[in-house]
């Protein structure tokens, strides 16, 4: 009876799930979770709109400068990030949860 | 450049790929490309991992003679192409009439690079996205 | 005299999470015939890919599917490189493989999980999921996200794994391995898993290649081809052999599976182990022109990329044939003779990925 290691190790060991709502997990430290800005750095250049996979952010000059991300359409793959010149998108490591 | 590639016509298309069988190819799948006023049908075989491909320049218009008598698996990539490009395969093994990538209400013949506008407003209850 | 009926089987049905939709003709409790339809998921992919540049492309084509992202990314890259004859750095050859056969190994055990469920083996869906959890936060601590990667780009690959990573991803490998010893020889000898594969969906070995059957499937009809073989990415160095059976049903599609996640955690071993030192990428210059044909082994079989480019930078075309797709004309020769009860059983062990066929 091979399966009976396994079933004494299930019987003695902690679940393998966590009581979520109260218990969560913490995020990985290189977890690309969701996209951040640091609007004072940001220069408005519009090159992360331009290169972005999915047409998720929107930049704007005039009237008003203006720098939107779509968070359902956003893929998280972080390439705004590399390609941002000023270097003000960062990855946080929390996912982004709807109101 | 693709390798292994050679050019055949409509008329010795069947005939082709028959002699291809017996020496060990085995179908891989179709490309179709529209090149503007022709298409480009490209049927990819393998043999010990070296792929080789015949083309087939149709021009526009022109029918596309099947060839799932001969490769029973060529029969789904040819509907699609037949949804997807509207070109019209002659002597399907099945035929699932245009509807087997696409549904009712869908735009006709998507992939091609200028695409027919959508005809008739879609029918009521078809899906949006098809 | 038997009885002829029709029945439909899908598209929604509790064994198949996605819409396969299959008209089944019974005689009584036998199936004579089959005739699959699809559609109720196509997205349009490919003409999309005409309109993104084709960087961006690597974003789009990794989201064909949602189970071997990562092996679709590394095909379309693979083609991309060839066109624009790139040389990738070696390490990021191998960081490549490690991921693949990560890919692998949580592709093979979601399958183990959705097929015990199909038969009723709930205890071992949850022992398998289970130890796919493991694989799948090594993934997220190794790549950053848990099944979208999106860590192959065009020249090599976006992160570098430090020293310790690689030394955690020996350590899961190890952790992986006591499961799979626990979990396997039971799942190997078990009576009713026995009594519900052996014999079922029996496809000889002249049907399964001459319907063009690819992966697992052909190779447990003892067809033994892995594009692995070709030595593409870093498989060449690591001394690679495919797993073949000749059998050619359910049961025997299961031991290939089971013995890929073994050779799985070899790959990865032997991979971190090699892995040279040095760039991770190279940056893309120019755009790609000309056609290429690009192809690889996902954990369901060859997946082939064809890529044309026009010299700018957006494509000309992009067809993508994924391996379900290739495996469903076999699937059709397997279903007639078999029982209406092990449709599903035999529907799954092809490991059907209904998003990547329509794509």
């Amino acid at each position: 009876m091979t399966f009976l290691n396994a079933i004494f190790r299930n019987l003695f060991s902690r679940p393998a799930t966590r009581r979520y709502p109260f218990v969560k997990r913490e995020p990985f430290p290189g977890t690309r979770g969701q996209l951040a800005i640091d609007p004072d750095r940001c220069i408005y250049c519009g090159i992360c709109a331009k290169r972005c996979p999915a047409n998720a952010i929107t930049v704007s000059k005039t009237p008003s400068k203006s720098w939107t991300l779509d968070n359902y359409r956003c893929v998280i793959c972080g390439y705004c990030v590399e390609v941002c010149p000023k270097k003000c998108l960062t990855m946080k490591q929390d996912y982004f949860s709807p109101k | 450049m693709l390798q292994n590639c050679k050019d055949v016509t409509r008329e010795n298309l069947l005939t082709e790929v028959a002699s291809r069988l017996p020496l060990g190819y085995r179908f891989v799948t179709m490309t179709c490309v529209d090149l503007g006023d022709a298409f480009d049908v490209l049927y990819h075989f393998d043999k010990n991992y070296e792929l080789s491909t015949l083309r087939l320049r149709l021009p526009k218009g022109e029918t596309l003679p099947s060839v799932s008598g001969l490769v029973f698996a060529a029969v789904l990539v040819e509907n699609e192409i037949k949804d997807l490009f509207g070109i019209a395969v002659t002597g399907l093994a099945i035929d699932y009439q245009g509807h087997f990538i696409l549904a009712d209400g869908a735009p006709t013949a998507p992939l091609l690079k200028n695409p027919p506008p959508p005809t008739a407003p879609a029918a009521e209850g078809a899906p949006k996205n098809g | 005299m038997a009885r002829k009926s029709v029945i439909p089987f899908g598209p929604q049905h509790p064994v198949l999470p996605e819409p396969l939709h299959l008209r089944l003709v019974l005689e009584d409790e036998r199936v004579v015939e089959a005739l699959p339809s699809i559609g109720y998921i196509h997205r349009g992919l490919e003409k999309l890919a005409e309109q993104k540049d084709y960087i961006q492309d690597a974003f789009l084509v990794e989201r064909t599917c949602g189970i071997c992202s990562f092996i679709h990314a590394l095909t379309y890259c693979q083609g991309i490189e060839a066109l624009l004859k790139l040389e990738v750095p070696p390490r990021a050859r191998y960081l490549r493989t490690v991921w693949s056969e990560m890919h692998r190994v949580h592709s093979h055990l979601l399958w183990l999980g959705l097929l015990a469920d199909a038969f009723g083996f709930e205890n071992l869906f949850m022992q398998a999921w289970r130890a796919r959890e493991e694989v799948v936060d090594l993934m997220e601590v190794t790549a950053g996200a848990r099944i979208m990667l999106g860590m192959c780009c065009v020249g090599g690959v976006r992160r570098d794994l430090t020293d310790e990573q690689l030394a955690a991803v020996l350590k899961s490998m190890d952790k992986l391995n006591r499961q799979f010893d626990d979990l396997i020889p039971v799942i190997l000898k078990d009576y009713s898993v026995q009594q519900r594969l052996r014999g079922v969906g029996r496809i000889s070995r002249e049907t399964a290649y001459e319907r063009g059957a690819v992966g697992p499937v052909a190779r447990a009809s003892g067809v033994a081809r892995d594009f692995r073989e070709t030595g593409y990415a870093a498989y060449g160095e690591l001394g690679f052999v495919p797993v073949v059976e000749t059998e050619g049903d359910c049961y025997a599609r299961m031991e290939v599976r089971l013995a890929e996640l073994y050779q799985c955690l070899h790959l990865v071993r032997a991979a971190v182990r090699k892995m040279p030192s040095g760039p991770i990428s190279v940056t893309p210059k120019g755009n790609p022109d000309g056609e290429y044909v690009s192809r690889t082994e996902q954990p369901r079989g060859e997946v082939v990329y064809y890529l044309k480019g026009n010299g700018g930078k957006n494509l000309d075309r992009l067809r993508i044939r994924t391996p379900t797709f290739a495996n469903i004309a076999p699937l059709l020769a397997m279903l007639p003779g078999c029982e209406l009860a092990d449709v599903p059983v035999i529907v799954l062990s092809i490991d059907p990925c209904i998003s990547c066929t329509e794509r």
